[in-house]
């Protein structure tokens, strides 16, 4: 009973937190809405008893939000909020496709044969995933995450507008990095 | 999971409330020694707490078009955070919640403070002050990975992410014993996700305070009494992590426990003061290029012993 009144009551939330980040007109405030809903979300699946996979949620998207709310300020066109900003764009063709979407995903739902439970959870959910990352799905998480990290390492070398020689020199033979700003490790 | 017993609710609070009023204490009794100033320690020790009544009393400052949303809820969020980090804290085998996956709630809870301070920092639209909620991002980003990679070693060698299966697993040697670099980055993460000591830049005096600048009366009691409050909950994580947690002899485990509480968190209030405060780009340079790789050899070694 508790439990379907928070599922309930988290979803709502979740919900509305996520349609603000179409009617508040700041990024600050857009940013941390949508991790509001994220954080939401992260209840929804703790109370399905998916304890790491619920509190890696949290941990993950405050990180991940806390960055994006860096860059939106950055990159966005109304960084400040002080003036009047739309986080709607295409009003018309959004409102078409969201609204097609929940309708055939509703008519799913009711639609659809859903098959009585089979097996039972297992006692270590975590214990589980982690067997199941490290086993079978290894291969797919290695590819993931080299993929990744290579995806990290090109953007950063295609958005960087400096390389070695702009750092050792055209021979590349300075002792000390020429860097604008000095790091901690020997410079 | 055992039973809880209700008083652990009620003892958490209170002895964590005490225990940062004593760090504060003799964090200001260092801070008159510093400075040369005259006066008994148990008077020095006495101007925080009539801060505290000031501040309750004091009116709040407000600034021009201050988001006050955010900073409220940034505001706030530093104590709620460091609270909620402290459930898992075993005092002498009794946490109010010994959860399965402890180790990453601790993680996860005292991540918020980032989205908090920033959000502290950008509420009063105030130049110093996003300044400084940005200073602390960066910070978090730099002390971060080593963090996370001291938390995994402890973990690892127990075999379990629960804090109480980690004291446990120390009940014959402690893991500071062989993983010290792993015990000493979580030294340098705890003061730095407080913005404490030599990473205190986040609320630097050259930024007349930075994310706290713009802060007056209960919101800067929050805000402040909150980083404290993190920092203890920081430096007492260390002790089951590292330290055996209540394991030891003699004393009953709960008193062990908070004789090394105190022990780790006197030694860092005490070594902030003997460093000066690091730059953000010094922090992050070494933090990536020494930190990491170092705890990362310190995981793969405890790894392969425990196999």
């Amino acid at each position: 009973m508790v439990i379907t009144v928070l599922f309930w009551i988290l979803g709502v939330f979740a919900l509305v937190s996520g349609a603000l980040v179409f009617r508040l007109d700041s990024m600050a405030r857009v940013t941390f809405a949508l991790l509001a809903s994220f954080l939401f979300v992260a209840g929804e699946v703790l109370l399905l008893g998916l304890s790491y996979l619920g509190v890696v949620i949290v941990l993950m998207m405050t990180m991940e939000m806390v960055i994006m709310a860096v860059f939106m300020v950055m990159y966005m066109m109304n960084p400040a909020g002080l003036m009047p900003m739309a986080m709607l764009h295409n009003t018309r063709g959004a409102a078409a496709i969201a609204g097609g979407l929940f309708v055939a995903l509703t008519t799913g739902i009711f639609l659809v044969d859903w098959p009585q439970r089979a097996g039972r959870p297992p006692a270590e959910p975590t214990r589980a995933l982690g067997e199941a990352l490290m086993g079978p799905q290894m291969l797919t998480m290695m590819t993931l995450g080299l993929a990744l990290f290579a995806t990290i390492v090109a953007t950063v070398v295609l958005s960087t507008h400096r390389g070695r020689y702009e750092r050792f020199g055209d021979d590349l033979c300075a002792d000390r990095p020429d860097d604008p700003i000095p790091g901690g490790v020997g410079r | 999971m055992t039973e809880v017993p209700l008083w652990s609710v009620l003892v958490l609070p209170a002895v964590l409330a005490v225990i940062t009023a004593g760090t504060i204490a003799f964090d200001a009794v260092l801070a008159a020694r510093a400075t040369g100033a005259t006066g008994s320690p148990s008077q020095t020790a006495m101007v925080p707490l009539r801060e505290v009544a000031r501040l309750l009393v004091a009116q709040r400052r407000t600034t021009v078009a201050a988001d006050g949303v955010l900073w409220r809820t940034g505001v706030l969020t530093v104590p709620i955070a460091a609270l909620l980090a402290a459930v898992v804290l075993p005092l002498g085998g009794v946490a109010v919640a010994d959860l399965a996956v402890g180790v990453v709630w601790f993680n996860a809870m005292e991540i918020l403070t980032w989205a908090a301070v920033w959000m502290a920092g950008w509420g009063p639209n105030s130049a110093f002050s996003l300044t400084g909620g940005y200073r602390f991002v960066a910070q978090g980003l730099a002390y971060e990975l080593p963090h996370m990679f001291a938390l995994i070693t402890a973990a690892t060698a127990a075999g379990t992410l629960r804090v109480g299966g980690i004291v446990e697993a120390q009940s014959g040697l402690w893991f500071v014993t062989w993983m010290p670099v792993a015990f000493v980055v979580y030294l340098l993460s705890a003061a730095a996700m407080a913005f404490w000591g030599p990473f205190d830049a986040p609320v630097g005096g050259d930024l007349a305070g930075g994310a706290a600048a713009e802060l007056s009366g209960v919101d800067r009691l929050a805000f402040l009494g909150g980083r404290r409050l993190l920092l203890v909950v920081a430096a007492a994580m260390a002790v089951p992590l590292f330290l055996g947690g209540g394991n030891g002899p003699l004393l009953p485990p709960w008193l062990w426990t908070l004789v090394k509480t105190v022990a780790v968190l006197a030694a860092i209030v005490w070594l902030a003061r003997r460093f000066p405060t690091v730059r953000m780009e010094r922090f992050a340079e070494f933090a990536w290029v020494v930190l990491i790789p170092l705890t990362i050899l310190q995981a793969l070694i405890v790894a392969l012993v425990v196999l």
